[in-house]
């Protein structure tokens, strides 16, 4: 028997409406209790919360590993030591590795790489379709039994509306959500940025928002269709948020995240950064309009995420002309502390409504454990300290990548420490 | 009253100027259209200057004009261009400056079909860096040689009314012309198809029209865009014929202008497309012209740079 005794912490657990000060017990890796001045039980180990804020382990449903077949981009270790870094207890990786994730032995593979590197937990997203080709349904049944929480094309958005109808449809079976990276191949074209006053200026050849919009729409048509759980991934304009809004008044079984760099970026930092590839994302960073119609999400409980999208690149692959770069940027070890001080510190949401957004949020959206501090969940716990300043240095990072356009940004709060099953988590 | 002087490293583009600084340059170019006049058209003030000239893109008309401007400057230039063995495929951009900063070149001459690449190697390197032409952002030595083609024909621009019809969303010459002649305060028109005008350009401070006889009232200059209808793998325009009929130039439309109406081209042409060859050749056309003064515009600021970083003469 293992015991932890987190004390003198100010508890916030969106899932019981919980913002007070409360001791945590920690026992044989759930939560055995909560409450005010708990005493130790002999053998317990402690730790001292004072000035702190507990909550339920924070998660992650939109990274890339990478492993297999990217291992110099990231490794499963790698990400899950910046998961840990950056104050996440959970990831949900997606299955655009080399080979694809639309298969049992990938997908355990994954999680004995995981089991290996216990700094944070590991959830796989299966392939929607085989080899992510948008033909044929990938098994669900297969990479279910063997761990996969939901499934996704993430990348390769799926064209072909039979087989999203299809995959909506068969994925009830197992209760799966289905994650889309909503975006129109077409309109995108050779586009590589936000289609809007800024690719105007810069002469680089735009994404409009409406490759994204349409998408969503047809898929949100798809869900009522067929009654299955849709996931709109890194959703990223104001009318992509007000169809959802707009589905789910009808009953849609919906929900959708976005990033920070969505949120806290708009197309205008292309030119800011003078056509840094560290700008460079799918979807592209969009209009301040979109950013203010996504900040008011956030606020009126449309938003049921935040993720990050966390996306590694080798730096000689970033460090290219704009064109030439590969999409995204990292993101494990910015997130918390950049909605902390944007999100909270700056007046666009509580924070019992940030943890809700990193945490309970992602568990209830794809089904996971956590998410909760209640008796009985698992003892997965983020420690973070409100006030502590930080300056983002890409060099200090446990990730592999380094391609973030947040560097040198000073931000106010950050993660002070993870449990993992009850037990504090530590990076050597 | 002190002397307006160039203080910058890089000629990245149009936008970061001031009306002062495009007017130095203008100014500067004057002075060097008098050498063209002489017969021997050379002038030692680049001696012992290396200037690189380096177009990953084809442009014989635009690298060529810098070469001649180079050598009435007597500078040493070596050009590269795409297929060479200095511009290898697959290398990437960061490896091509690291290689060229160990020649030390005083300056280079970069030709880029992407935007930003200019701004990437003017960072990474010392020397100074001219933009000539980066995908559709921007060409600022062809909107300075506009400007003094425009301005050696009317004697100022501001309050000239401009035209600029074509193919918008592609062209590099319209991004700098737009800037140059707002901050010199000509008031500027874009015209051409919807499916050719980026969705902002009235963000860009002009008047956006789709119809070229409107575009044309009253116009003092009007600079026809070149339509690479063969570029565009999208369909943007169904046809050479349907182009032409809406946004063909030809004698009777241009009635519309001024009466001293010129007629620019960036070049090359497409006779029968953008422009029908009784205008091209025409009384207004003043596209020979615009070579000529490209020439001289070049040398303008291949000294200024080179002023600029110590050591001219
Ligand atoms: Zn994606």
């Amino acid at each position: 028997m293992s015991a932890h005794l987190i004390r003198g912490g100010r508890l916030v657990d969106p899932s019981q409406g919980l913002d007070e000060e409360l001791d945590l017990l920690l026992e044989d890796g759930v939560v055995a209790r909560l409450g005010a001045g708990l005493e130790p039980p002999p053998g317990a180990a402690v730790t001292d919360a004072r000035g702190l804020v507990v909550t339920p382990g924070l998660i992650d449903v939109h990274v890339h590993l990478r492993e297999p077949g990217h291992e110099y981009k990231e490794t499963v270790e790698s990400g899950l030591m910046a998961a840990a870094a950056g104050g996440f207890t959970a990831v949900a990786c997606m299955p655009n590795t080399e080979p694809v994730n639309d298969n049992r032995s990938v997908t355990e593979h994954v999680l004995r790489q995981a089991a290996r590197h216990p700094y944070a937990r590991v959830h796989p997203i299966g392939a929607i379709s085989k080899g992510q080709k948008g033909e044929e349904l990938a098994e669900f049944g297969e990479m279910v039994a063997a761990g996969v929480v939901a499934v996704s094309d993430d990348g390769w958005p799926v064209k072909n509306a039979h087989l999203m109808r299809r995959a909506l449809e068969y994925a009830r079976h197992f209760d799966l959500t289905v994650i889309q990276h909503a975006e129109d191949l077409e309109l995108t074209g050779d586009g590589v940025m936000h289609e809007g006053e800024w690719s105007t200026r810069l002469g680089l050849p735009g994404i409009p928002g409406a490759a994204e919009d349409v998408m969503v729409a047809r898929d949100l048509l798809l869900a009522e269709l067929t009654g299955g759980r849709y996931h709109v991934a890194h959703l990223s304009t104001g009318h992509s948020l007000e169809l959802v809004r707009e589905a789910r008044r009808r009953g849609v079984r919906v929900s959708c995240e976005v990033t920070p760099h969505h949120l806290l970026l708009s197309d205008r930092a292309v030119a800011e950064q003078s056509f840094s590839s560290h700008t460079k994302m799918k979807p592209p960073l969009r209009s301040q309009h979109d950013v203010e119609a996504l900040l008011a999400g956030l606020a009126d409980g449309t938003v049921d995420a935040i993720a990050s999208d966390h996306a590694p690149h080798h730096p000689d692959e970033k460090d290219v002309q704009f064109s030439a770069a590969p999409f995204g940027i990292v993101g494990l070890e910015t997130t918390v502390s950049l909605c902390l001080d944007r999100l909270v510190h700056g007046g666009v949401i509580p924070l019992p409504r940030l943890i809700e957004l990193l945490s309970t949020g992602p568990a209830r959206v794809l089904g996971l454990p956590g998410g909760s501090l209640a008796p009985g969940q698992v003892a997965d716990v983020t420690l973070l300290d409100l006030e502590r300043r930080i300056t983002v240095d890409p060099t200090t990072f446990r990730s592999k990548g380094r391609n973030t356009p947040f560097a040198g940004w000073t931000l106010r709060g950050a993660p002070a420490a993870t449990f993992l099953a009850g037990r504090p988590v530590t990076l050597p | 009253m002190s002397e307006p002087t160039w203080r910058r490293k890089d000629l990245l583009g149009i936008a970061p100027l001031s009306a002062e600084e495009i007017t130095l340059v203008l100014d500067t170019a004057e002075s060097f259209l008098e050498i063209a006049e002489r017969p021997i058209k050379k002038v030692p003030t680049l001696r012992g200057k290396s200037v690189l000239n380096l177009f990953f893109e084809a442009s014989t008309r635009t690298r060529s004009s810098f070469e001649l401007a180079e050598k009435r400057l007597s500078a040493d230039s070596l050009n590269f261009s795409s297929g060479s063995s200095a511009l290898v495929k697959g290398e990437s951009l960061i490896d091509t400056a690291r290689n060229l900063q160990a020649m030390a070149p005083d300056l280079l001459v970069v030709r880029h079909q992407h935007p930003g690449v200019p701004h990437l190697l003017a960072e990474r390197v010392e020397a100074g860096v001219i933009n000539a032409g980066d995908g559709a952002h921007e060409h600022p030595t062809q909107a300075l040689l506009d400007a003094l083609t425009i301005r050696r024909h009317k004697g100022r621009i501001a309050g000239l009314k401009v035209a600029i019809v074509g193919d918008v969303a592609h062209s590099r010459v319209v991004r700098s012309n737009v800037h140059l002649l707002a901050k010199l305060g000509a008031s500027v028109t874009v015209a051409g198809p919807r499916t050719m005008m980026p969705v902002a350009a009235d963000s860009l401070g002009v008047t956006v029209c789709y119809d070229l006889e409107e575009a044309l009232e009253g116009a003092d200059v009007v600079m026809m865009l070149r339509a690479q209808l063969e570029r565009h793998r999208r369909a943007l325009f169904p046809s050479v014929r349907d182009y032409f009929r809406l946004f063909g130039l030809s004698r009777a439309r241009l009635a519309r202008a001024q009466e001293d109406v010129i007629v620019m081209h960036p070049g090359p042409m497409n006779r029968g497309v953008e422009i029908a060859s009784e205008v091209a050749d025409g009384p207004g056309s003043v596209i020979l012209e615009q070579v000529a003064n490209g020439v001289a515009v070049r040398m303008a600021v291949l000294y200024l740079l080179a002023a600029a970083q110590g050591g001219g003469e």
